[in-house]
């Protein structure tokens, strides 16, 4: 598989904070990735580096097979960061002109870019007139222009309104089932859920996990139980030899499952020894809650 | 290098206040001109300044680009400003992301500046010629174009100005405060000469010596004021017993005094945008 951008033992030093820890990732073309990560973790400041904005302390980073300069890759890649940054006296259209001679890319693709984010009736308007979810799309059809081989997108849809995070998530889904890698960067995790098939988490600048989404925890899921006499549900579940940690809150009795097994599995076993059900459901933690547990980990 | 003056131009092209104040600028230098029609009577004698040879050839070129070159300050709000407000609209970081390197930036606005002082430049040649010929004594061919280092002369100081308030930009991000740092340092430079004159080396010339060296003092040493040099002054003055003596012409060493600063803040713009993060 193409390698898009490998970074190796990256840091970043802000006097005494160390923004970024010897961070190592690959990015591999066709995958949707997500960097996930607490306010402050270090997100902005790894994307900041790799895309020329931040002066990185130590380690190294490539683009492609890293054959040509970070600037001139770069005009292979779109990106947006936090907040859409484009000069307000001038309109959509003429903005996203500036954007293809920076990227010396022709400049037809301007409208075709900006009917993908709905903003082709606004074109002749001035940039400073735009809400914000305008902006984010403008920004989107800006990082589209080349047609990048990568999308990098950070914290795309902070601060909008929830029809804006709809569109935006919408336009992101999009571009990701033509193909197009995405690098999204975000503290939301069910953005990150719902859009990538591959995550990166970071804590205070150092990297917790980094693979499938569905890998983050090779947990086997937990039932979640409810029976008339409790005690003895959780006795029995004590005694279970596939059953972890049990714990009881508001009545609802939470059992980590340590081996394969179904819903009917446990079911059958509690209903031989004699106790009957009112509530069984299996579940797998969101990646909230592996999210969650994985941080909590780290936490010294 | 034509893709980085294009963006550049771009830029520039949609800011209504950079186009007014462009255009202000220029206007300004044709009414240079302006100055032929001023009269006013002194006693019954109609006292007009055309008169007074200011638009003769050669010292034309010296009094006109004395006077073009204080106008320079409407550019430099443009160039202060087209500077600064790369770092308050955060596109200076956009442009990085999109693809720009910092060398292409700050390239892009140098190239930038020498446009504005070539075009300044020649701007300043077509208006004096024209006024020249109408006004001046002398026409023969040698003396129209003799004393031509007055206008390279402003070439280099408009250059050297401008390459100073792109560093201040840079070194500020806030145009006001940018335009204020300029001043302030003017006041410094001035300081510093009245203390070496008054109080160290005072009765010597040594004085002068040391602050053709600094940036803006060596600049306006490039086209030193051009009033005393006529002849109604001149005239006024010897009559009064103190005729001056004092060195119009342009030396070597001053333009290259402005080129080393001209080169010097160039790269420490660069320099500066290297080191910081956006």
């Amino acid at each position: 598989m193409k390698t898009i951008l490998s970074i190796n033992q990256l840091t970043k030093v802000y006097g005494p904070l160390k923004a970024v820890d010897n961070l190592s990732f690959t990015i591999e073309k066709g995958n949707v990735y997500g960097i996930l990560g607490p306010n402050g973790s270090g997100k902005s400041t790894t994307l900041g580096m790799v895309l020329n904005v931040v002066n990185k302390t130590s380690g190294d980073f490539k683009w492609f097979d890293g054959a040509e300069s970070t600037h001139e890759a770069l005009k292979k890649v779109g990106a947006i960061i936090e907040h859409p940054n484009f000069y307000p006296y001038m309109t959509a259209a003429q903005n996203l002109e500036l954007v293809c001679k920076i990227k010396g890319v022709p400049s037809n693709k301007v409208e075709e870019k900006l009917e993908i984010v709905g903003l082709l009736d606004r074109k002749s308007s001035k940039f400073k007139t735009f809400s914000l979810g305008m902006k984010q799309r403008l920004a989107i059809a800006s990082a589209l222009l080349n047609d990048p081989e990568i999308l990098i997108l950070d914290e795309p849809t902070n601060g909008l309104d929830p029809q804006g995070i709809h569109q935006i998530r919408e336009i992101i889904r999009k571009i990701a089932s033509d193909g197009t890698t995405i690098l999204l960067a975000s503290h939301l995790l069910d953005e990150v859920e719902k859009v990538c098939s591959h995550v990166v988490i970071i804590r205070k600048g150092v990297k917790l996990y980094s693979g499938p989404v569905d890998g983050i925890n090779a947990s086997h899921g937990f039932f979640e139980l409810e029976a008339e006499n409790t005690e003895l549900l959780q006795q029995l579940l004590n005694e279970h030899p596939s059953i972890g940690k049990v714990s009881l809150k508001n009545n609802l009795v939470t059992a980590i499952i340590e081996e394969p097994m179904s819903a009917s599995d446990i079911n059958r076993y509690l209903f031989e020894k004699g106790l009957s059900l009112s509530y069984l459901i299996k579940r797998k933690e969101s990646l909230e809650e592996q999210f969650l547990q994985l941080t909590n980990q780290t936490t010294a | 290098m034509l893709r980085l003056l294009n963006i550049e131009f771009l830029k520039l092209r949609y800011s209504r206040s950079s186009k007014i104040l462009i255009l202000t600028y220029f206007i300004l230098i044709t009414f240079i001109a302006l100055i032929a029609s001023i009269e006013f009577p002194i006693g019954n004698i109609n006292f007009r300044i055309a008169d007074q040879g200011i638009f003769n050839f050669p010292f034309i070129w010296h009094f006109n680009s004395y006077i073009a070159a204080t106008l320079k300050l409407f550019l430099a709000i443009v160039i202060v400003s087209m500077m600064s407000n790369e770092y308050s609209n955060r596109t200076l970081k956009q442009n990085l992301i999109d693809g720009l390197s910092k060398k292409e930036f700050i390239l892009s606005k140098f190239i930038t500046v020498m446009v504005f002082s070539i075009v300044s430049t020649i701007f300043l040649f077509v208006v004096s010629l024209i006024l020249g010929l109408s006004f001046s004594d002398y026409n023969e061919f040698s003396i129209i174009f003799s004393d031509l280092e007055y206008i390279l002369a402003y070439f280099v100081k408009l250059t050297g100005f401008f390459a100073f308030c792109l560093f201040l930009g840079i070194l500020v991000k806030r145009s006001a405060f940018a335009l204020g740092f300029l001043f302030i340092w003017w006041i410094v430079e001035t300081i510093l000469y009245a203390i070496l004159k008054w109080r160290i080396f005072k009765g010597t010339d040594i004085a002068d010596k040391i602050v053709q060296f600094l940036p803006l003092e060596s600049m306006s040493n490039l086209v030193k004021e051009p009033f005393s040099r006529l002849n109604a002054v001149q005239s006024a003055a010897n009559q009064l017993g103190s005729a001056f003596e004092k060195d119009y012409s342009i030396h070597w060493y001053q333009i290259l005094i402005v080129i080393v600063w001209t080169v010097l803040f160039v790269y420490f713009s660069y320099a500066l945008l290297k080191k910081r993060d956006l």
